[in-house]
């Protein structure tokens, strides 16, 4: 058995429990052990990708007892995409809080650990039931996050948070459980054999049960009309944590993409995906439209892109499915990168000073407050022009114009939809929904890039660090070589979704023999 | 007994609903627990209500299934209310907080004028 395929959550869940023992005193060494566990971390991650593409579905039985008795964790190509994507995340978020972040409160890096290990375990599991706990552990993590750094608007919106988001759990539970009940089993290979299987007279039941599941992820995906607690939530948390949730909402998507196909190909249910996609989209669009703030408009960004995927995913066709992966790749990593550089951009606005003093009166512990004058990095030169670069690349990111990778990815995406002859009508509405999405954006993004970056008064430069502004190049960078190599890229995304429509190798991979 | 379960689990999730959608803080929470034990009767039901049946099998004896109730469902319910339990809990830490610093229990940090 290969035992690569643990370091995932092993790792985190070791390195968290560890951080928790170290004194919040001696951060310098929690942050040396967190960037070095995190960077051991991505090396695995990128050790399974490159297995997951040989290509080889990897198949670990924890306690060595066979599925479908024993829970499974699977890798395959879209479960290593993802905890690629997770992990570099985590690491642009852990650099980016050493500068300011990871003082405003207690245990930020145990609680990224723990956050990563939650994500990598759903990613991971085979197991319907264990795709729950991991759900809880890396809800209860983003809770924490959520609330890293207090404040009332923070703590309002974590309330919102995690009110829905138990209910959402509750009715995963309700969801996984009524699947047991008819079929008898939570394996999900299993189950997938096992539904083709259940009579007429259940399948009424079944697909109740299912849809019950559905509802649970996708509210965690933010489909409207369940995904009204989002943009407030997202705007509410601090800059770190708010980069690794652009990734929460995709395990939403990830979730469906997987049960959904693995269950019913692509039968049930994909109208409602198609349709409640489009009408996230739309609202995502007017939300972005509506916002006049940064940190909303980044929130509806999230909505409309997760709009998209659904739409996308819910047309049920495997060359859509893998545009649909290409777009999530590139604006997560889009939406990531600006939720980071909206916290260095309004610190021209409110000086940062203020914040870090009424966080930390908050906190309770005023005493130990640090002078913002002793944070460590080099404060880089000409700042407003290197905030004003990479703002105009999130804004192309997050717009889904040429030439980064989100418009491959729509292009791509509008490629396959024009594909069927004739074209559908539903086909042109969505089409003529991504283009004003993309205009809507746009328009959006570049009003308040010219009232942040060309004011009609002075306003004072903010202190950027080298530190927090490396993250943000580093996600762009990754998006500029996703448009680069978009070939291989598009061909292992594309390998990645025709497995998911034709899961035979996976269930093979998992119950061998049946 | 299957009447008394059913109508236990609709009366629990019932007023969970209710208490649910009222705009305090505590009612949510206790909302969330009753809903949370009405989903916790409904997994234990979902491995099919049996009276006088352990889910232990004795080791060395034939194994007849049907004797038995389906012990899975019963992790089921103990894993969910363990986690239920520690979210509740921290509901309530951050119900708390929410007290302390809008000094209202409204779930909107402010009372509305109706």
């Amino acid at each position: 058995m290969n035992h690569l395929i643990m370091v995932p959550l092993a790792l985190p869940l070791v390195t968290g429990a560890l951080l928790l023992l170290v004194s919040e005193r001696r951060l310098q060494l929690k942050a040396a052990i967190a960037v070095a566990a995190t960077l051991l971390l991505l090396a695995a991650e990128i050790a399974l990708l490159l297995r997951a593409d040989e290509p080889l579905t990897q198949v670990y039985a924890l306690g060595a007892w066979a599925a479908p008795f024993g829970i499974v964790l699977v890798a395959d190509r879209l479960s290593a995409l993802m905890l690629l994507l997770a992990g570099v995340l985590g690491l642009a978020a852990l650099l980016f809080s050493l500068a300011r972040w990871q003082r405003a409160g207690p245990r930020l890096h145990a609680l990224l650990q723990f956050q990563l290990m939650g994500l990598n375990g759903a990613f991971l599991t085979g197991d319907l039931f264990n795709l729950f706990v991991f759900f809880e552990l890396l809800l209860a993590a983003s809770y924490g996050l959520a609330l890293h750094g207090s404040g009332p608007a923070r703590v309002r919106a974590s309330l919102h948070y995690i009110a829905i988001n138990l209910t959402a759990s509750l009715l995963f539970l309700i969801g996984a459980s009524m699947l047991y009940g008819i079929t008898g089993t939570l394996n999900m290979a299993d189950l997938a054999l096992r539904i083709a299987a259940v009579p007429p007279a259940d399948r009424a039941l079944l697909e109740a049960g299912a849809a019950i599941l559905g509802v649970a992820f996708l509210v965690k995906a933010g489909m409207w009309p369940l995904g009204f607690w989002l943009p407030t939530t997202y705007a509410a948390a601090s800059a770190p944590a708010a980069a690794l949730f652009s990734i929460l909402s995709k395990v939403g998507i990830y979730a469906v993409l997987r049960v959904w196909l693995l269950f019913f190909g692509d039968g049930f249910g994909g109208d409602w995906l198609f349709y409640g996609g489009m009408a996230t989209l739309a609202f995502g669009v007017v939300g972005v439209l509506a916002s006049q703030d940064l940190p909303r408009l980044a929130g509806f960004g999230v909505l409309a892109s997760s709009g998209t995927l659904l739409a996308a995913i819910g047309m049920g066709q495997a060359a859509a499915t893998g545009a649909a992966l290409f777009y999530l790749v590139a604006s997560t990593l889009g939406l990531a990168a600006l939720f980071l550089l909206i916290e260095l951009v309004e610190r021209s606005r409110e000086p940062a000073a203020d914040l870090l003093a009424v966080t930390a009166a908050a906190f309770g512990d005023a005493d130990d407050a640090p002078e913002p004058e002793e944070e460590v990095g080099v404060a880089i030169p000409a700042t407003m022009a290197l905030l004003g670069l990479a703002f105009g690349c999130c804004a192309l990111l997050v717009a889904g114009l040429p030439p980064l990778p989100a418009f491959l990815g729509k292009f791509a995406l509008l490629g396959a939809l024009l594909a069927a002859d004739p074209v559908p009508p539903a086909a042109w509405a969505m089409l003529a929904l991504l283009s004003l999405s993309g205009i809507a954006a746009t328009v959006s993004l570049s009003r308040i890039g010219i009232r942040v970056f060309w004011p009609a008064h002075k306003r004072s430069v903010p202190r950027v660090r080298v530190i927090e502004m490396a993250p943000v190049a580093g996600l762009l960078a990754l998006s500029f070589a996703l448009t680069l190599q978009a070939g291989p890229a598009m061909r292992y995304l594309q390998d990645t979704a025709e497995a998911l429509h034709a899961p035979r190798a996976y269930i093979e991979a998992v119950l061998p023999g049946r | 007994m299957e009447l008394t379960v059913a109508l236990a689990i609709g009366v629990l999730a019932g007023s969970g609903v209710w208490l649910l959608l009222r705009p305090r803080t505590f009612q949510v929470v206790i909302g969330l627990s009753l809903l949370s034990y009405a989903v916790n009767l409904f997994i234990f039901a979902m491995g099919r209500l049996r009276l006088d049946a352990v889910p232990i099998v004795r080791a060395g004896q034939a194994i007849d299934p049907a004797a038995y109730a389906d012990p899975m469902p019963q992790a089921l319910v103990l894993t969910a209310i363990v986690i239920g339990f520690a979210m509740t809990a921290l509901l309530l830490v951050v119900l708390l907080a929410a007290r302390g610093h809008t000094g209202t229990d409204h779930v909107d940090g402010r009372e509305t004028d109706s």
